[in-house]
């Protein structure tokens, strides 16, 4: 029994020495490099992609690929600004580069983070609560947000607005009311279009843009288009094409064409989209239908033309790699290798990943990314010039 | 020790509930002198495996608020703890998630049919008496029906009210306040009424601002600072209120109880930290009120019967006024109705059965648009039995659960009746000839948890397909134990375990549609785990006035989300990766010293010192392990005085004075990603028995 006495000592002292294995500090994030594709030597440098990251995970991330040297670099925020407390931010939402400056919307930081478009290093942010998408138009920055102020009344209500913001100073100079929680925003020479979607508003979905008169920067007209409206984006025939998410009942998500002079729907594509990237005459997009009967989900990826205002496919992906792609979230087109490129968000808490196909639709490259990977930026050195005064 | 031995043998004879009152007396008896051995023992009546328990001092010398706190202590369980007095606190067992715990309060389980998870951060250590933690379930077999349908089973016993001699009340009152603004006084009156009839009341009220402050801090590659920034956790104030009355019968051949519960609370919901969000405005209020009955009769040495009852009311308020966000105020009603009765017979001196039906009603009404207010049905009938072989004892349980479901919307769907047999097997031998210090066991149990309201009728999100979720477990282990009438040891214990877990269908959260705003449920997950559980404790008592208590735990858990093999990038995929929040190391050590304080050679107080450490090894927040995923370790040491003496000039009989000190090295951690915990903190306690 004095064998067990021990015993009991040896035992407890492993206890002792393994709890000792420490914490460590915690350093900023490494960028994570990868060569993907071949180097292509084009005006269009390179392109940034924001990753959403899931709501209150504070995950929204930063990758840039660089054409040149065909090199993928993910989650390139924190190195290029290690000072910033907590990173980027909670849920991106939006990204544009305008000027020699990348702008990020960070919904649930309620911010719209903006940065050296080269360096990707921070320059300031402008804060406005529960922000969506924005363009630019002359200097201004137009961003649309959520959080209008509140009306009093039982039904609690509360309209979105624009904020414009003078992107030399990042000051909201002025703010106008839209309709209900506002999302895609597009200018189209001194005018803003507004999708406005009500999706706080269940059953109530809002079905109007809002169209602004930039000169006075007050709401002018309501265009009806559909229930619950999603993005919105010119092109260059005189066209806005609109997507709204329906109402997830009895409304599907489609694609509307409307027409900017008598700003009347001219057109309806017969598909559910979910986002759009136009380039050229094309207009690509993916749709992730799910069906409440059959609880499952429809996914497309096809082509419209946005001059005959026909679907010309309904596969841009032509090698099957489809099969693949779990959940499209974003789609965006290289302007001049018309290179498509996809991203998936998978189940939303885990890594993306980012599919680079060929004009054709065949594979060239794919790389995983952060989480929920969604808005792509181009670098090209053309508006750098363009803007640079 | 010949006391402890000898209610060991005694115990092994009678019945459990027998077994507690005894043992609660012989422990009574013996707290009398100086010291009290306060390990806690084999002894489980005819439970095959034992459980992890905590009672009675260790209780009270751990660094515990809640009964969550205390569960830390026990080895394969990991607490998600939103951090803060207030914030929301479950128990995940052997990783197979928060849903598989069934939680019993005084014998009855605690519903949740609204989301399944019972927080255990609302349950105040103050009236407690035990709390025990048992794998796969307790392997005795007099139990309802309900006790068998868990992976794993958390029993909390409040107080029985238990007189000295010449005695016919006990008032104990206690007063703790400390960091956080917390104010927190609570009585006890317990009164004998006649020589079977005793009753216990109780109330506890709670108040906290919750305000502490926290830091986050990262450093660049060569260690110097990139950022580091405190502040403090705002909208975690607390104020709760807790009244529990129970009477307490005795009849020729059986016992009974009837209890009734009140908790009503206030609280802000402090949120995530995110990059310029330092302060969220949500805010939740809670009733719950429950009644509970339970009669026990020993008809005969062979049979046995109990009945219990149960009605339990749980309203929920909760608002976003948060004016940037979607305004929110839901209130959510949920009732449940249960009965149960178990039948125990003894066929031969080898051979048990038992035999038991629940049946319990749940409803849910809550104002959100389309809410179905859905009730479900739950017939529960478990046939069991032991059997003893030679130095065998084994044990097969055999559960049939049928629920069927009504809505009360019309032409809303509803879900598949569900009919399941799930079986369980427990066996344990004792392969020392002439005594029981050794015992090796082994269980297997298949269990399922169904989906809750909100999984099926949540607005949107939920999904009236879904089917219930299966765990199945393998367990091999061994159990040492052996007691010394004198010398330094005097007691020594270890348990080991090895597991593996399934988990299948295992409803996960996935997105739906366009927009990260739109999730459903779905039967989509698989995991597999394989676990450690070990677990050493021993009494060391150097000196006649000196006793030290020893305990420590230590798990490993490799729990892999198998759910998508598609993902199977080897680096970055989530196939194969360790789940959310569950680290491959784990454990906890709790040392309690105690000294009896003598002047002039007569025994005055006992002074007492603990140091309890708890350690959480690596995790990831996501299956895909991938450095951006990675969690630290945490480690945190309470240290606690206390000093218990009575002062001959007042009537009363005892006080207790404690001082605590909680995380010493004020570490700073988070246990869930971008929910920061309380770094150093204190609590004062005065306790007063008259």
């Amino acid at each position: 029994m004095q064998l067990m006495r021990h015993l009991s000592l040896f035992v407890l002292l492993p206890f002792l020495a393994f709890f000792t294995s420490c914490r460590k500090d915690v350093e900023v994030f490494t960028p994570e490099q990868e060569t993907k594709g071949v180097p292509q030597i084009t005006d269009v440098l390179g392109f940034y992609l924001l990753n959403e990251g899931n709501m209150g995970a504070n995950k929204a991330t930063l990758d840039y690929y660089d054409f040149s040297k065909a090199e993928y670099t993910r989650n390139i925020y924190g190195a290029a600004n290690p000072s910033v407390p907590k990173e980027m931010g909670d849920v991106g939402n939006d990204l544009a580069i305008y000027g020699q400056r990348l702008y990020a919307v960070i919904n649930c930081s309620n911010k719209v983070e903006v940065m050296d478009a080269h360096t990707a290093q921070r320059i300031g942010q402008v804060e406005i609560p529960n922000c969506r998408y924005l363009c630019f138009h002359e200097g201004y920055a137009y961003v649309t947000s959520y959080a209008g102020p509140v009306e009093i009344n039982p039904d609690y209500e509360q309209r979105g607005y624009v904020a414009k913001v003078d992107t030399a100073t990042l000051q909201v100079v002025a703010t106008c009311l839209v309709g209900f929680q506002p999302d895609g925003i597009e200018v189209v020479d001194d005018q803003l279009f507004v999708a406005n979607s009500g999706g706080y508003m269940d059953p109530n979905y809002e079905t109007e843009l809002s169209v602004i008169d930039l000169k006075t920067f007050t709401e002018t007209q309501r265009i009806p288009v559909a229930k619950n409206l999603h993005h919105v984006k010119a092109d260059t025939h005189g066209k806005l094409w609109v997507n709204n998410r329906g109402d997830y009942q009895d409304t599907p998500s489609r694609l509307y064409c409307v027409d900017l002079a008598t700003k009347k729907v001219t057109a309806t594509i017969e598909n559910a989209v979910s986002d759009f990237d136009i380039c050229g005459d094309s207009l690509y997009f993916y749709s992730t239908d799910f069906s409440e009967a059959t609880m499952q989900y429809t996914i497309t990826y096809g082509i419209v033309n946005v001059e005959t205002r026909k679907v010309v496919t309904h596969h841009f992906i032509t090698d099957g790699t489809e099969q693949q792609i779990r959940k499209p979230y974003g789609v965006k087109v290289h302007p001049l290798t018309r290179n498509i490129f996809v991203t998936d968000a998978r189940d939303y808490v885990s890594p993306g990943t980012l599919y680079c196909f060929s004009k054709e639709g065949t594979l060239k490259w794919s790389v995983r990314t952060g989480d929920i990977p969604a808005h792509i930026a181009f670098l090209c050195k053309m508006t750098i010039q363009q803007q640079t005064p | 020790m010949k006391r402890i031995a000898t209610v060991f043998a005694w115990i092994v004879l009678v019945t459990t509930s027998q077994a507690q009152v005894r043992q609660e007396e012989e422990i009574r008896k013996d707290s009398t002198h100086a010291l009290r051995e306060v390990s806690v023992f084999g002894q489980q009546g005819k439970a095959i495996v034992p459980s992890q328990r905590l009672n009675g001092q260790q209780l009270e010398s751990l660094s515990a608020f809640s009964v969550a706190d205390a569960i830390r202590y026990f080895s394969g369980v990991q607490l998600k703890d939103y951090g803060g007095v207030g914030g929301l606190k479950t128990v995940d067992i052997r990783s197979m998630g928060t849903h598989h715990m069934g939680v019993f309060y005084d014998g009855i389980q605690l519903g949740n049919a609204q989301n399944g998870q019972i927080d255990l951060g609302k349950f105040s250590l103050d009236n407690v008496e035990e709390i025990s933690l048992y794998n796969g379930q307790k392997s005795e077999i007099f139990q309802s029906a309900k006790d068998y349908g868990s992976s794993g089973t958390i029993y909390i016993r409040t107080r029985r009210p238990r007189f000295a001699e010449g005695k016919s009340y006990n008032v104990k009152a206690t007063y703790k306040t400390g960091s956080f603004g917390l104010v927190n006084p609570s009585v006890l009156w317990e009164q004998q009424w006649t020589p079977r009839i005793s009753s216990s009341l109780s109330g506890e009220f709670v108040t906290a601002t919750g305000k502490y402050p926290f830091r986050y801090r990262r450093v660049l590659s060569n260690g110097t600072v990139a950022w580091d920034t405190t502040a403090t956790r705002q909208n975690g104030d607390i104020q709760s209120l807790r009244l529990e009355g129970a009477v307490f019968g005795k009849m020729d051949k059986g016992v009974w109880t009837a209890k009734a519960y009140y908790y009503d609370s206030e609280r802000g919901l402090p949120g995530a930290i995110v990059n310029n969000v330092w302060k969220r405005e949500q805010r939740q209020w809670d009733r719950n009120f429950f009644t509970q009955a339970s009669l026990k009769r020993f008809e005969s040495e062979n049979y046995e019967w109990q009945v219990n009852a149960k009605y339990a009311r749980d309203f929920m308020h909760y608002l976003n006024p948060d004016t940037t966000l979607l305004y929110i105020n839901n209130h959510f009603t949920q009732r449940e109705a249960y009965v149960s009765t178990a039948h125990h017979v003894t066929l031969t001196p080898q051979w048990d059965v038992n035999l038991s039906a629940d049946y319990q009603w749940n409803t849910l009404d809550a104002d959100l648009k389309n809410f179905v207010e859905p009730q479900r049905h739950t017939l529960f009938v478990a046939l069991a039995s032991t059997y003893e072989l030679w130095r065998f004892r084994l044990m097969g349980s055999l559960l049939g659960t049928h629920v069927f479901e009504q809505v009360k919307r019309e032409g809303a769907r509803k879900p598949d009746n569900q009919i399941q047999y799930t079986p369980a097997l427990f066996a344990t031998c004792y392969p020392l000839r002439g005594n029981k210090d050794l015992s090796l066991r082994a269980f297997y149990k298949r269990i399922f948890r169904m989906p809750t309201f909100n999984d099926l009728y949540y607005t949107d999100i939920g999904n009236v397909a879904l089917k219930p979720e299966f765990t199945t477990q393998y367990n091999l282990g061994l159990f040492y134990q052996h007691e010394w009438a004198r010398g330094l040891f005097r007691h020594f214990e270890t348990k080991v375990d090895g597991y593996f877990n399934k988990v299948d269908n295992k409803i996960i959260a996935v997105p739906k549609g366009n927009g990260q705003y739109r999730w459903m449920m779905m039967n989509l997950g698989y995991v597999e785990i394989r676990g450690i559980d070990v677990t050493a404790q021993t009494v060391l008592r150097p000196h006649r006035d000196w006793m030290l208590n020893l305990c420590a735990n230590y798990t490993y858990q490799k729990a892999q989300d198998f759910s998508d093999p598609t993902d199977n990038d080897p680096v970055m995929g989530t196939y194969g990766g360790q789940i959310a929040y569950i680290p491959w190391h784990s454990g906890s050590l709790t040392t309690h010293l105690e000294w009896a304080v003598r002047s002039r050679g007569k025994h005055i107080g006992n002074l007492g010192l603990n140091y309890s450490y708890i350690y959480t090894g690596e995790r990831y927040h996501v299956s895909a392990n991938i450095p951006a995923n990675h969690e630290e370790p945490w480690y945190t040491s309470d240290l606690g005085i206390s000093y218990d003496f009575r002062l001959q000039r007042l009537p009363v009989e005892k006080i207790r004075l404690s001082l605590e000190c909680n995380n010493l090295f004020d570490q700073q951690y988070d246990v869930v990603l971008n929910y920061p915990m309380p770094g150093r903190n204190w609590k004062v306690t005065l306790k007063i028995d008259v």
